[in-house]
């Protein structure tokens, strides 16, 4: 099946919030915080502007609770009071014309008094700089294994790293944003978003309204990534108050100089590791200490810490594991969602640590992950006994061959030996991914889809999942007509519009085709058994029986439901953070091919191959695209993108000198699929959007490693940062020896 | 758009079109909120990330950077000039997934489509490098192109104007 938007991006006339037709809307802006942390003094208006022309929306317009439901409700929707973090809301504007509120934009003043900030989430915070309870910690998590001290204590060797990885921006392709309209009484949005009922929510806490009164509508999304997650429920909200204010539609677009210094980024990690092995590499006791940068309010850190120390472990057996986490407060702008949910950042520190278990006790890189990987009965950090029946010592092998890893290994020894100026590598890493929440987080969530029987005989899917570029829509309308043995053209998405579809939980954590997908599938069941067929009825009966059904109950509504339901499998305890993490894990085996360039210490990436096992892949192409976009933009996160940080926001806010791969920069990313279906997924399926982010940093960081002799511990590996290294390593100007 | 500014002229996708522009409009602004052509994204603004690519006087330009004005008595091409049945080989082979890069990437094939002996002398790497996609990790679209260029016979492709 091909991409069933496919045709309509292609030609342009996909509409995204900045193309939708609105008459007499009014433009929104944000007037933003110049200080990473104070006192708002005052609010000074200048007199050059004609206010009279303009909305101005401060705290005061809330007429609910003044913050951004998630996990917690410490986020103001507007300052009041006090700051916390550089470009942090506090007044919103709208006019007619853009060129008029751009100035009006720098015609406000906003006085702050400043007070002492947190901008390294690295160092212990002095008592003036706490603002989080008593030690600015915003979460603590551990999970703890046998008894890793004695195991440390006993082990022949312990070897000791620790490693630490960047922020990155999502740089989805469309930026944020929102238009808002009150249309009888009901509030309505329509713009970028994974999650349409977050908005939902936030909306009933801060507008404090009932769900009746309140509709959000998905406009088509350029990209998410994780960074439409739960940023979009303040600017719907920023937007929302200034269009009941106005009495107007309201478009509030983020330029890509304002999406890049204000809204989320990949959490900034520290992970240090400790760990006891016997002289072959197997691993005896692992102690792992994982700190994440949370940024100015708790947003979604307490779960992305969570996946971040449950990945940490790596793909593993392992006895003996403690995992200690923490999410700091800093004075930065939040820290939020983004593709893998921290696991990308414990990984790369595992993978990297692997690396240099081996070196240190001249193991083979292969041969330390071959004995430790994970062989159906062991059990993960958390104590899930895997027994999935896939093979990951087969993933590695599979990408070790495609790579012609020994091979090239060998000749890249003879190239640098004889190169004056270049240095190849090859480097690889094995990783895993669990798929859809963590432990109970499923059954909270307690999604629903409807599949609905229309009078015509066609079938329309009703979900709150979005497609931003994933592939949610084909492959939806593929779950279904497979299901129900009906062609293409009979099956449609209804828009992810929250005045029609359920809440089947948000589109994030690769749950949409493996969860939502599997839900699908049951009310396919469920449509076909209110039509009264039996479970072999062919697609033309069902929908002659749809048809039917509706001459007999005119007016009603023939809607097949499914609610999730944990499989009996899963067992999870939050509280001693023991269990069945998710129902089910991706496996990946990754290989970088890399020449270091030792005039300018750039690295380009020559080859690069991506084995994992996903369970059944439902589509090819779609599947691979998620792969190749995966790794492609965590070759950047390991290679080029660099937040620069000025007072705890990012200043080089432009995609000048934020630096994204281009076609040129990347070589092909050579794909295969190893398939162990998943009884709980749809058709099989396992999650695999996240999954290649994880593998990419540190088979690149090792194959650094391996070309230049030395051993890296961050990301990104830039020209400067490897030249760091590599200078390093060599004895000083003028030595003797 | 501003109010006052001046009036030209200019052939739009094969039509001759009056318009209004201001002194700071972007031939962005003028195609996508003047003339309601809105298939051309802006993804940056500063000529960084090819969204915005259409074709001026049948070459690739970022419209985020030329002013309105300067598209008088000229000739300007988007993605709405594309003709539906070019576009195969791209959807086939994945070369669009959220959408927002990629009206400025046909734009450039198209463009790659239209002057062949490009190939000769470029990879297709090197001459899609001016526009970005955070999605397909480029695989898709260079594929696509690729299968595009082999589809359709040599010699001179048909296109407007």
């Amino acid at each position: 099946m091909k991409r069933v938007e496919g045709l309509s991006k292609l030609t342009g006339r996909e509409l995204y919030v900045d193309d939708l037709p609105v008459d007499g809307f009014l433009w929104g802006a944000t007037v933003r915080s110049p200080a990473a942390r104070g006192r708002i003094r005052g609010i000074r208006f200048d007199d050059s502007v004609d206010w009279s022309e303009f909305t101005v929306v401060d705290h005061r317009d809330i007429p609910g609770t003044n913050a951004i439901f998630l996990i917690e409700e410490d986020q103001p929707v507007l300052a009041h009071g006090r700051v916390r973090h550089l470009h942090e809301p506090v007044l919103l504007l709208a006019h007619p014309r853009r060129e008029e509120l751009r100035r009006a934009v720098e015609a406000v003043h906003v006085d702050v008094d400043a007070e002492p900030p947190v901008l390294d989430f690295r160092l212990t915070p002095d008592r003036e700089r706490i603002q989080y309870g008593d030690d600015n910690v915003l979460k603590r998590l551990r999970i703890e294994k046998g008894e890793v001290e004695r195991a440390l204590a006993q082990a022949p060797h312990v070897i000791e790293g620790v490693y630490e990885t960047g922020a990155q921006e999502h740089v989805y392709l469309e930026t944020q944003g929102m238009l808002a309209w009150e249309e009888d009484g009901v509030i309505t949005i329509a713009g970028s978003m994974q999650c349409p009922y977050y908005i939902v929510e936030a909306f009933e806490h801060a507008l404090g309204r009932t769900p009746d009164r309140i509709r959000i509508i998905q406009a088509a999304t350029g990209g998410g990534f994780g960074g439409k997650e739960e940023f979009p429920s303040g600017i719907a909200l920023h937007a929302a108050l200034l269009a009941l204010k106005a009495g107007r539609p309201v478009k509030l677009i983020y330029d890509r100089s304002e999406d890049l210094a204000v809204t989320t980024k990949r959490h900034p990690s520290r992970v240090r590791h400790r760990t006891g092995v016997d002289g072959d590499g197997k691993l005896l006791g692992q102690d792992i200490e994982v700190v994440l940068d949370g940024g100015a309010y708790v947003t979604l850190s307490p779960v992305v810490l969570s996946r971040s120390i449950i990945h940490a472990a790596g793909p593993y057996a392992c006895d003996h594991v403690r995992i200690d986490g923490r999410a700091m407060f800093t004075n930065s702008p939040p820290f939020g969602a983004f593709r893998g949910f921290g696991a990308p950042q414990s990984l790369f520190a595992c993978e990297r640590h692997m690396d240099r278990i081996a070196a240190e006790l001249g193991i083979d890189p292969v041969e330390i992950r071959k004995i430790n990987l994970i062989r159906d009965g062991d059990s993960t950090a958390t104590g899930q006994v895997i027994a999935d029946g896939a093979d990951r010592v087969q993933v590695l092998d599979r990408a070790l061959d495609l790579a012609d890893y020994y091979e090239r290994r060998t000749a890249h020894a003879g190239f640098n030996a004889a190169e004056p100026t270049r240095r190849r590598g090859i480097g690889l890493a094995t990783f895993f991914h669990g798929a859809g929440f963590t432990g109970s987080g499923e059954l909270f969530l307690d999604s629903e889809v409807h599949v609905a029987g229309l009078p015509d005989g066609r079938i329309e899917v009703r979900t709150a999942n979005v497609e931003m570029g994933q592939g949610t829509l084909t492959v939806f309308t593929s779950l279904v007509c497979d299901r129900l043995g009906v062609p293409a053209e009979a099956v449609t998405i209804a828009p992810a519009d929250t005045s029609l579809v359920p809440n089947s939980g948000p589109t994030v954590a690769s749950r949409t085709v493996m969860v939502v997908g599997g839900l699908l599938e049951k009310a396919s069941d469920d449509l076909r058994t209110r039509t009264g067929l039996p479970a072999d009825a062919d697609g033309r009966a069902i929908r002659e029986a749809i048809r039917e059904w509706h001459r007999s109950h005119p007016g009603e509504p023939l809607i097949g439901k499914a609610k999730y339901e944990q499989p009996e499998h899963i067992h999870w305890d939050d509280e001693t953070y023991r269990g069945d993490a998710y129902g089910a894990y991706a496996w990946g085996a990754y290989v970088a091919d890399v020449e270091v360039d030792l005039r300018t210490f750039a690295v380009s990436v020559r080859d690069f191959v991506a084995v994992q096992e996903v369970g059944r892949v439902l589509h090819e192409t779609l599947a691979r695209g998620q792969i190749q976009g995966g790794v492609v933009q965590a070759l950047g996160w390991a290679l080029l993108e660099e937040c620069k940080w000025r007072d705890g926001a990012m200043e080089n806010a432009q995609l000048t000198n934020y630096v994204i791969p281009t076609a040129g920069d990347v070589p092909p990313i050579r794909v295969e699929f190893l398939e162990s279906p998943y009884p709980h997924g749809a058709r099989g399926a396992k999650g695999i959007g996240e999954l290649p982010f994880d593998g990419v940093a540190p088979a690149v960081a090792n194959a650094v490693a391996g070309a230049t002799g030395t051993d890296p511990a961050s990301v990104p590996l830039t020209p400067e940062t490897v030249m760091d290294l590599i200078l390093r390593q060599r004895p000083p100007a003028g030595s003797l020896t | 758009m501003s109010g006052d500014g001046v009036e030209i002229r200019l052939t739009l996708n094969g039509e001759q079109v009056a318009a209004r522009v201001g002194e700071h409009d972007r031939l962005l602004d003028l195609l996508r909120y003047g003339l309601r052509r809105t298939g051309t994204k802006e993804g940056c603004g500063e000529g960084e990330c090819g969204a915005c690519t259409v074709l001026l006087d049948g070459v690739p330009v970022n419209s985020c950077l030329v002013p309105a004005w300067q598209a008088r008595g000229r000739s300007v091409e988007t993605v709405e000039a594309v003709p539906e049945e070019e576009l195969a080989a791209l959807l086939e082979s994945g070369a669009t997934q959220c959408g927002a890069c990629t009206p400025g990437v046909v734009m450039t094939a198209w463009w790659v489509r239209r002057n062949r002996e490009l190939v000769d002398t470029h990879s297709l790497r090197e001459l899609m490098a001016g526009n970005l996609c955070r999605c397909t990790g480029y695989d898709g679209i260079i594929d696509g192109l690729a299968a595009w260029l082999a589809s359709t016979a040599s010699g001179e492709p048909g296109g407007p104007g």
